[in-house]
């Protein structure tokens, strides 16, 4: 196989690195390579976070070029938006619908566009929204959003579903371990 | 057992590995997890010092009574550590001592992206660059060795993408520490003019010695492929490289210091054209064209700016890049701001109101910089704000000016290298209001202890130093406490802080909230009160937005209860009385 690039957008908090991990830990033990990179650092405080997740015989880079994702996660939609174009042509995005607004909108500085939807249908026909925080609160708790939207994607890994429930149990603390697969299960429904 | 982590872990596992004894640095992204790692692998005695010059100090001291050491810190950090590093170089080691540094290009959470490469041309000792977590940590071994060897210390560079950037590792048998002798030798510590011009001499012959070791060690290798375009690379841009162009020659240098100038020009020989690929400055180009080598590509095609990628490489040989749908513009952007519930808020929601000149620092509260607060007006290095406001307050005396500066800096910025900014005020009768916003922590890195947190990185019980008792030792007569969290005590305090003439120091000690996970009952609006003023808006506070309102009529403020830390800025903000803690507090 050639490399399978993956894009997970987000707000610093959400929980972004460890969707990352989940699917790297998965890839490694699916007997691939992988390389996985986020930027930290100024970004946890509420800014927009970039990770990338690269799966194949052997990676080199880890970072992932626009026109070039398989799968674009993003945990916003703002977000989805502002990474669209990271997409390769037929790439698959799946986004959260719950919006949050950046610092720029709560201070009055900008305007979130209410269109964010219709924008993204427009450059990605086949994009598919859910509702990622009502499926973890269903699972039990609002912060599994990332479990959620892991998920979502499920079926276009290429990982078992199997092994990647093993490394949701495996760094799930030990309260966590149900709820996070719920999660995962509610994502993979979606 | 392979497993998968990130450079900083990488060199943390190494170390232990290794035979490490003595780690010591300073918390900077993107160096910060590597010491965080080795305290909790627990193998090896680590500590965080209060900065990077004493970092580096305390492990030449490990090294001199021969346990091997490593320090760690950011690009900038060097510059603070420079002074021992530039006398490192001529009196050696006695066990293996690496200085870890690990640059930020493109600067994601840096004020500056300065090339450490010339810090080691520049002190002419070794530095390795690893380009991805194997090998991270397959040079930590390496490094000492080196060390040991050629009696020098090493630097062992790493970039935001191999800090930060995960992959797989397998780990070697563990070398158990050896403890050496802890000799007295005067003529290889001691730098006095007379056994300093010895070494120097000494240091000339090693970079010699280490430039015939460059031309054969396994550091450094050749990759024969399609011999037409043959690239020289190093660190991360070799996994660029190889991205692009898979099949091409390359030389890979994980020495990138010194560099093996016959290897260069047999390599240089057998391709067709030469490229060099290096993050930032023209380090390897400069010296390759300095031996008469021809450089076909080079810092003409690729940017001294920013990282590398694969598609700037191709575009560099004059290849298609990647094609992709252009990014949308015309976003509201995301930038980083104060967390919900952070102190630091309060503060400047006053300090934007006075319109005072800010002399800032390094830490979450530069964020203040951003609109809406745009409350700061300087930043240039740690402790600056202090000798900044020190030396503008000069200035205003002499020109008859009678505004006073604002200094504002954090506890760990404090300790850094503020308190000799603070001492040098108090001496020459400076006069400029210092606010220490102490939270407990060294926020913006993640909240890493320090002098001032009760805790040291092994998390046991340590010294507390007292913040206001230091400040009136250092000969400020003016010290009060801040409650950043009350605007009108916070307003009034600033306000006799620039009244009173001479130095004026104001303690905030309000806990940072994520590091002590610090939640309060969640602000709520009343609709009926809300007049769309937007007063509260100033705190910019990503908890707070407007509702969808009905044609005609003014949007009203509502609080996302999710994110609402219940720190009542807005509360006090607004003068409508429409917001409310939901606990009933005033």
């Amino acid at each position: 196989m050639g490399i399978f690039n993956i894009v997970i957008a987000g707000v610093g908090g959400q929980g972004v690195l460890l969707a990352s991990k989940v699917l790297a830990e998965s890839a490694l033990a699916s007997g691939m390579d992988v390389k996985q990179n986020e930027v930290h650092g100024m970004a946890q405080r509420g800014g927009s976070v970039i990770s990338f997740v690269r799966i194949g015989e052997e990676v080199f880079s880890p970072v992932v070029i626009p026109g070039t994702a398989d799968i674009l996660i993003s945990f916003e939609p703002l977000e989805a938006l502002r990474y669209i174009h990271y997409l390769k042509p037929g790439g698959m995005l799946v986004y959260n619908m719950v919006t949050i607004n950046p610092s720029t909108v709560a201070s009055g500085l900008a305007i979130y566009p209410a269109d964010v939807e219709e924008q993204i249908a427009k450059a990605c026909p086949d994009a598919h929204g859910i509702d990622a925080l009502s499926i973890a609160r269903e699972a039990g708790n609002a912060k599994a959003v990332n479990m959620v939207m892991v998920g979502a994607v499920m079926k276009k890994l290429p990982i078992n579903a199997e092994v990647v429930e093993g490394v949701v149990r495996a760094v799930s603390k030990d309260k966590g371990v149900d709820v996070n697969l719920r999660a995962l299960k509610g994502g993979t429904a979606a | 057992m392979k497993k998968i982590i990130s450079g900083n872990e990488a060199i943390a596992l190494s170390f232990g590995d290794s035979g490490g004894v003595f780690g010591s640095g300073y918390p900077g992204t993107p160096s910060t997890e590597t010491l965080e790692e080795v305290a909790r692998l627990g193998v090896v005695y680590c500590e965080w010092a209060p900065n990077e010059k004493v970092a580096l100090e305390s492990a030449i001291g490990a090294s001199i009574a021969g346990g091997r050491a490593l320090a760690t810190m950011k690009h900038v950090g060097v510059n603070v550590a420079a002074d021992a590093l530039l006398t490192l170089n001529h009196t050696g080691v006695n066990a293996g001592l690496i200085l870890m540094v690990a640059d930020d290009p493109g600067m994601h959470s840096s004020q500056n992206e300065q090339d450490s490469r010339n810090y080691a041309k520049f002190a002419k000792i070794p530095m390795l660059d690893p380009s991805n977590s194997q090998e991270a940590y397959d040079y930590v071994r390496d490094g000492f060795e080196i060390s040991e060897q050629f009696d020098t210390p090493v630097m062992l560079r790493t970039t935001t993408r191999i800090s930060h950037a995960k992959g797989v590792v397998e780990q070697k048998e563990k070398i158990e520490p050896k403890i050496g002798p802890w000799v007295k030798d005067v003529p290889k510590y001691v730098m006095l003019p007379n056994y300093g011009k010895i070494k120097h001499v000494e240091i000339e012959a090693r970079l010699l010695k280490l430039q015939e070791f460059a031309e054969n060690t396994h550091l450094n290798r050749l990759e024969m492929g399609d011999m037409s375009l043959g690239i020289i690379t190093s660190g991360v841009a070799y996994q660029h490289v190889k991205e692009a162009y898979p099949n091409a020659s390359i030389l890979k240098l994980g020495l990138a210091h010194p560099l093996p100038e016959n290897k260069i020009r047999e390599f240089a020989g057998l391709v067709g054209r030469l490229m060099i690929v290096e993050e930032l400055d023209a380090i390897f180009e400069e010296q390759i064209r300095a031996m008469g080598i021809r450089v076909d590509i080079g810092k003409d095609k690729i940017p001294l700016c920013g990282e590398v990628n694969a598609d700037i490489i191709r575009a560099a040989v004059g290849d298609a890049p990647v094609e992709s749908m252009a990014p949308i513009t015309a976003l509201p952007q995301r930038p980083p701001i104060f967390c919900p519930g952070c102190a630091h808020r309060g503060l400047f929601s006053i300090l934007s109101k006075l319109k005072v000149f800010v002399s800032g620092d390094i830490g979450c509260y530069t964020l203040g910089a951003l609109p809406p607060m745009s409350a700061m007006h300087s930043t240039i290095c740690m402790g600056a704000s202090i000798s900044a406001a020190h030396g503008m307050a000069k200035v205003n005396e002499i020109a008859g000016r009678t505004d006073k500066p604002v200094a504002v800096i954090g506890d760990s910025t404090f300790f850094h290298s503020g308190i000799t900014g603070l001492l040098s005020m108090a001496y020459n009768k400076g006069n400029a209001l210092v606010i220490i916003m102490d939270n407990r922590t060294t926020g913006m890195t993640g909240g890493q202890e320090n002098p001032g947190s009760g805790l040291d990185l092994l998390g046991e019980t340590a010294r507390q130093v007292d913040i206001a008792a230091l400040v009136k030792v250092l000969g400020i007569d003016n010290v009060a406490e801040l409650n950043a969290y009350n605007l009108a005590e916070t307003e009034a305090a600033i306000k006799k802080g620039l009244e009173t003439p001479g130095p004026y120091v104001l303690v905030d000690k309000n806990p940072c909230i994520l590091r002590y996970r610090i939640k309060q009952p969640v602000i709520a609006v009343d609709p009926e009160k809300c007049s769309g003023c937007r007063a509260c808006l100033k705190a910019a506070c990503v908890a707070l937005g407007l509702d969808a309102a009905a044609a005609g009529e003014k949007p009203k403020v509502q609080v996302d209860p999710n994110i609402c830390n219940g720190c009542g800025v807005c509360v006090q903000l607004c003068k409508f009385d429409a917001m409310s803690a939901t606990d009933g507090r005033q």
